[in-house]
């Protein structure tokens, strides 16, 4: 007890780790469930539907059968780095979340640890890229242990293809550093502060501010190619390469690497939105205090949805399922419309909105869009994308020092 | 003990051990693995001196930017395992007794530096020490006063290596 009220910063990250997790690991088990299920829409087909009501157990499903797969590991891999690769992949795809803020610094816990980011560093952004940055070893060291000539192909694409990607991705962030002076996470998100919407980075104008929509364009392309997802998967082109990098590995250590290009995209998408789109902020202006009960009213409508969808379209044991869900969802929207639960839930609430859409464009790119040629990969970075964030940069340069030299003279 | 102390001991003991294996691993991407390692390692020792901003752009520049290029060439090239010579012989008279020296240099400056009181304390050379607010302006205004000429002349230097590199490529067309 004495250890608990000494350590307040201890304590405090401990606690936050392990809800962040569950909540990271639930999510990642449910955008696989997500996007079988908005691709299957975009096909015209159901999707996962047997597994539980709408196919909402199937994630946990796939989870227990990966788990009892087979574990097969070539003769010929090289067997330290072939099992380093997946714990490489996806320790370092979910450190990254922790240096995510999902809301105000305000919500305190009663100790005065700030309650929704697990680390508050003072050089955010930094952090985040130099852990980025490593996470490729993941992808190239399983391409190259597995000694498969389909697994190093799709190590060799993977590391050239996010070298060449991952210069446009900072570029086209710079511009918003000019903008917010500070690497915090926290700092840049509140610069966008005041007028709801359009003061976010992405059409900000006024005080020597650019609009970095050209940024977050490029931004989103890099971010896109970084991940390796459609249409920039070439790393894992199952038409070309069998299945790319993890084409030697099975089981837990592929679900592993599954699990990390999902967090990956997680993080590509929160950063999108801290960076471009005000992170916690509300898209409303912050004097219309309606809005603070948009979150429970929002579950509250999804929960009569889902009552009516219980009792018209489901039978047997999906029903039951479906209640539970329902139940959920209208108990979660009476809770979130208490007002000192409706306060400290706005910023989250705000912030997974965001995150959702951007995943949901992530999904609809992958329904939509054919995969790139590699030589069209590389000259589009680096013939199209570079000079472009580059172009950005210097604009908002040169938009900024125009402005402050007018403030002086 | 405190904490930082334990860390500092932890991650010099990692980088001193990175760096063995760097030496002794045949097959070359062990050696590029132990590297990483190294780097990482003093990227934590930066850290627990206070020097937020050169951990991350060490672990960005080198861990993340070199060493993806050292992996990726050894990938591309399928670099066989080493092949040992003998010792040379050159290593073995000249090599040992400056490695003593060496030895015992670093042992005479530890006895009498000081440096061991920094580790934690965020009192480090860095930029951005913990407790004072770390900002790009402040850091731009260091790099644009202070330092502008080891940054000017770094900067050419490695455009020049750029130019080098594009030069040496296209010849081959």
């Amino acid at each position: 007890m004495e250890f608990i009220t000494n350590h307040p910063v201890l304590v405090a990250a401990v606690v936050k780790i392990a809800v962040l997790l569950f909540i990271v690991m639930t999510a990642l088990a449910y955008l696989t469930w997500f996007e079988r299920k908005v691709v299957a829409r975009i096909q015209s087909r159901w999707g996962p539907y047997y597994v539980g009501a709408h196919g909402l157990l199937q994630p946990l499903a796939d989870g227990i059968k990966f788990l009892f797969k087979e574990d097969v590991t070539p003769p010929a891999a090289d067997l330290v780095v072939y099992l380093l690769a997946p714990f490489l992949a996806l320790s370092l795809a979910l450190t990254a979340i922790a240096l995510i803020p999902f809301g105000p610094p305000s919500a305190q816990f009663p100790n005065g640890q700030y309650m929704f980011i697990v680390s508050n560093v003072d050089i955010g952004l930094l952090a985040l890229f130099a852990i980025t940055s490593i996470g490729v070893y993941g992808v190239a060291l399983a391409g190259w242990s597995s000694n498969s000539k389909y697994a190093l192909l799709g190590g060799l694409r993977s590391s050239a293809q996010m070298i060449s990607y991952e210069v446009s991705m900072t570029l086209s962030v710079v511009g918003v550093l000019l903008l917010a002076g500070t690497l915090n996470f926290n700092g840049i998100i509140g610069g966008q502060a005041g007028h709801g919407f359009l003061h976010w980075n992405v059409i900000r104008t006024g005080h020597g501010a650019f609009p970095q929509i050209i940024g977050f364009l490029c931004y989103i392309v890099a971010a896109i190619a970084e991940t390796n997802r459609i249409p920039f998967d070439l790393p894992e082109a199952e038409t070309e390469l069998v299945a790319g990098f993890h084409a030697e590995y099975s089981s837990f250590k592929f679900a592993m690497f599954f699990m990390a290009e999902y967090a990956n995209m997680i993080t590509v998408s929160c950063l999108a939105t801290i960076l471009f789109f005000g992170g916690w902020l509300s898209p409303l202006p912050a004097s219309w205090v309606w809005q603070n009960y948009l979150p429970g009213v929002g579950l509250i409508l999804l929960g009569i949805y889902c009552a009516w969808d219980t009792i018209t379209e489901m039978r047997g044991i999906a029903q039951l399922q479906f209640a539970v869900v329902t139940l959920g969802l209208l108990g979660g929207g009476a809770l979130c419309l208490i007002p000192p639960v409706a306060s400290i839930i706005q910023g989250p609430f705000w912030f997974t909105t965001k995150v959702i859409l951007f995943l949901f464009f992530y999904v609809w790119l992958r329904g939509t869009l054919p995969r790139f040629r590699y030589d069209q990969l590389m000259s589009f970075g680096w013939k199209l994308l570079l000079p472009v964030s580059l172009a950005n940069l210097v604009v908002t340069a040169f938009v900024l020092i125009f402005h402050l030299l007018g403030k002086q003279g | 003990m405190t904490l930082p102390f334990l860390l500092f001991f932890a991650f010099a003991l990692i980088a001193v051990l990175g760096a063995v294996l760097l030496i002794l691993a045949r097959e070359p991407i062990h050696s590029a693995l132990s590297l990483i390692l190294v780097m990482v390692a003093l990227a934590v020792l930066y850290l627990l001196l206070g020097a937020e901003f050169v951990a991350a752009v060490q672990i960005i520049v080198y861990a993340g930017a070199v060493m993806v290029l050292f992996v990726f060439v050894i990938m591309l090239l399928n670099a066989g395992v080493e092949e040992r010579t003998n010792w040379s012989k050159i290593a073995a008279w000249a090599g040992t007794p400056l490695a003593f020296f060496l030895l015992l240099e670093i042992g005479h400056f530890m006895a009498h530096s000081k440096a061991g009181e920094m580790i934690g304390t965020g009192t480090g050379a860095g930029v951005g020490a913990s407790g004072a607010a770390f900002s790009t302006t402040e850091l731009s205004k260091l790099l644009f006063t202070s330092y502008l000429f080891p940054f000017e002349a770094t900067s050419i230097l490695i455009l020049i290596a750029i130019l080098g590199a594009m030069i040496l490529a296209k010849k081959e067309e």
